[in-house]
């Protein structure tokens, strides 16, 4: 236990800054995979695994001498049709079997593509070297690297345009009735098995554009995957599905809870303090639930 | 159709049956020693894997092209039996036994990490086996009492001690105020031990303490309890991505620290990866290409070097180096103990003293080498942003002054 943070005043606001940075990243991640919940009932435990196939993208370009920025345009249109290409080979013969088989499916996709990918690029870790730089706050105590503030502003971007794009476009609307009613929408004339594809090829692009930003501001490595899918799991739990201002919530409050439980129990107990929190929640929803029962009872 | 299907299945079955049978090696076969190795060719490790395969077969092909090993008046040549062990050491310890059982083989190589060969060797030890093992630096390996065990590499305690006290040295001999970050894994919580001991030796004082988790990949707490705390030295140690994520953010948040201390920068090709944001950080490193010392089959580091870079295509880590040297072991063991008896070999390992390529090897009782120190390099730019490793100490393989304290990222 280190009570530093307390201590110093601009400790709590570096790793609050730090946290929020961070959460709203996590909440890219989160939409997707909330997305893709509500619509076709997935629990995607390959989501992780497809973000860290983005950052290799982003990563590969800046092999070959491209900033590693355009990888937030490349990545999430490769992803894509990486995406759209699961969903036809595998999650279309499991989006109307129960949540377990989906689980199970997915969870081999995770394995067999953190194999594919330790196979294909090595086990090494990389990185892309962004060169931002840098900025200083309250005379230089609070630092915050100029990448973190770029991939929480494409993040916020990305999130904006997706918003706009269920709203307005008419696949979108597609997405939105099949997410209500799936049934309902297919008497209506909407191709389901189309909105399937397209809304598996959005989540897939949207963890691109989150691996991207991963490759320049953190590290990858092909087995990194999980802490990821565990943080968007979590995210999309505390929010509901379909809340998308609560995802955006929950994700920035993640990311402080991780910030703030890294200076309090320290760096060792990070991920594991996001699996208790889960573990909490889940345990306060199961009683809330069954007070509900009591009540109707 | 049904007869064909028969047929086909019981052909295939007998070929099964045959080829197992005929891939039966016992420990000798004519003039060949066979020695068993389960390395990481695929899973998290595959890239240290696979510096250890490479430097294994480097050794076994430059012994066996300059005659071989003599034993009893003859001449024998070297074979490897390779398996993947897939970074897991479960499968490292079925390997082993698979290796001892079914392939027969009766002297083992050792795999890559600490991890793996604590794995291993309880059944090398159960089977009488012996193993040199040239990347498991961990130390409670040599405190179980092995007696086949034996590591041509020094132990992992002492990979930061030399910074430690060089730093002490540098503050005329006064204590240092020393800032730490490990992740938890059997390697890298030795190196803290190590560092612990140093701290205690000089009168120095441990003001962070951070332990990292296997995920790593942001440490960004510990680096701004750094910026509040300012210490002297600054200590990380957590595999190649500890090095690559500690000098990201460092750079990124301009963390001024007198002298930076790592693990692992050789692996993680620090100054490929980050260039110039690398300048200054001190590696332990088991080898340096331009260390002295010298042997008869690789002459010496510039040579080893250049040899590797030919056949392989890249530069060797030190992962290789040491690997290499592990075959160099077996060979003046076998030829000293002028036999193939277990017993014989394995107190002839535990007689060792020479001189490699690769650095002096003598084994403690424990099977750790205790005659070759680590050396630190560090990592030294020039103006036109090319960077180097320059070895700085111990100072008499010192190939360039140690720049200290580290400039601030202000004067840079």
């Amino acid at each position: 236990m280190d009570f530093m943070v307390f201590q110093y005043p601009m400790i709590s606001i570096q790793a609050c800054l730090d946290g929020i940075l961070l959460g709203i990243l996590f909440a890219l991640i989160a939409y997707g995979m909330a997305l893709q919940w509500g619509v076709m009932n997935i629990i995607n435990i390959a989501q992780g695994d497809l973000v860290i196939l983005g950052g290799y993208i982003a990563y590969f370009m800046y092999l070959y001498g491209i900033h590693p920025a355009w990888g937030v345009i490349v990545s999430p249109f490769i992803m894509y049709f990486v995406g759209v290409g699961l969903y036809k080979l595998v999650i279309n013969k499991v989006v109307d079997r129960d949540l377990f088989i989906s689980i199970l499916a997915t969870f081999g996709i995770s394995i067999l593509f953190m194999q594919l990918m330790n196979f294909a690029f090595g086990a090494d870790v990389v990185l892309a070297n962004s060169g931002y730089g840098t900025t200083f706050l309250f005379d230089s105590n609070v630092v915050l690297p100029n990448s973190k503030i770029f991939s929480a502003f494409v993040s916020i971007v990305f999130a904006i345009c997706l918003v706009i794009y269920m709203k307005k476009s008419k696949l979108g609307r597609a997405i939105r009735a099949t997410a209500q009613n799936a049934r309902a929408a297919k008497i209506l004339g909407v191709d389901t098995e189309k909105v399937y594809a397209a809304t598996f090829g959005i989540n897939a692009a949207l963890c691109g554009v989150a691996g991207a930003l991963i490759s320049i501001t953190f590290t990858i490595h092909p087995y990194m995957g999980l802490p990821y899918t565990i943080r968007s799991f979590m995210i999309v739990i505390v929010a509901g599905l379909g809340n998308l201002p609560g995802v955006a919530l929950s994700g920035m409050g993640l990311g402080v809870f991780e910030e703030f439980a890294d200076y309090i129990l320290g760096t060792e107990f990070r991920i594991g303090s996001v699996f208790l929190l889960l573990v909490l929640i889940l345990v306060y929803r199961r009683f809330k639930l069954s007070k509900k029962r009591e009540y109707l009872k | 159709m049904k007869i064909k299907n028969i047929i086909i299945t019981f052909v295939s079955a007998l070929t099964l049956l045959l080829s197992t049978s005929i891939v039966s090696f016992a420990k000798v076969v004519g003039d060949k020693i066979v020695l068993g190795a389960a390395v990481s060719l695929t899973g998290k490790y595959s890239s240290n894997g696979v510096h250890t395969q490479n430097g294994y077969n480097m050794a076994v092909e430059r012994i066996n092209s300059m005659g071989g090993i003599k034993v009893g008046g003859k001449t024998y040549k070297f074979e490897i039996i390779y398996y993947d062990d897939e970074s897991n050491p479960k499968r490292a310890a079925q390997l082993a036994e698979r290796l001892i059982s079914q392939d027969k083989v009766e002297f083992m190589l050792g795999p890559y990490s600490s991890g793996l060969t604590k794995a291993m060797a309880p059944v090398t030890e159960k089977y009488g086996v012996p193993m040199v093992e040239a990347n498991g630096a961990s130390r409670s390996l040599f405190t179980k009492g092995y007696k086949y065990l034996f590591a041509v590499l020094a132990p992992a305690n002492l990979y930061l001690d030399v910074a430690i006290r060089t730093a002490v040295e540098l503050n005329g001999g006064k204590g240092v105020r020393i800032a730490q970050a490990f992740e938890q894994d059997a390697f890298s919580q030795d190196v803290r031990l190590g560092i612990l001991d140093a701290a205690k030796d000089t009168g120095s004082e441990i003001i962070i303490d951070d332990k990292l988790p296997k995920e790593l990949n942001d440490m960004a707490a510990t680096l701004v309890k750094v910026k509040q705390m300012k210490p002297d030295v600054l200590v990380v140690s957590g595999h190649t991505k500890g090095a690559l994520t500690a000098i990201r953010q460092i750079a990124e948040m301009k963390v001024d620290v007198p002298m930076l201390a790592m693990t692992h920068c050789d692996a993680a090709k620090l100054s490929k990866q980050h260039g110039k944001n690398s300048q200054y950080a001190l590696c332990a490193s088991q080898w340096h290409k331009t260390l002295t010392y010298k042997d008869k089959w690789f002459k010496d580091g510039m040579t080893y070097d250049a040899d590797f870079t030919k056949m392989f295509g890249y530069a060797p880590p030190y992962q290789a180096a040491e690997s290499s040297a592990a075959l160099l072991v077996f060979k003046d063991a076998f030829e000293r103990a002028n036999s193939f008896d277990q017993k014989k070999v394995r107190d002839a390992l535990a007689a060792t003293d020479m001189q490699t390529f690769y650095g002096n090897i003598k084994f403690a009782p424990g099977g750790q080498n205790v005659s070759k120190p680590m050396v630190l390099f560090q990592v030294i730019c020039d103006s036109s942003g090319k960077c180097e490793n320059k070895v700085v100490a111990p100072l008499k393989w010192a190939s360039a002054k140690l720049i200290h304290p580290v400039p601030k990222w202000s004067e840079r």
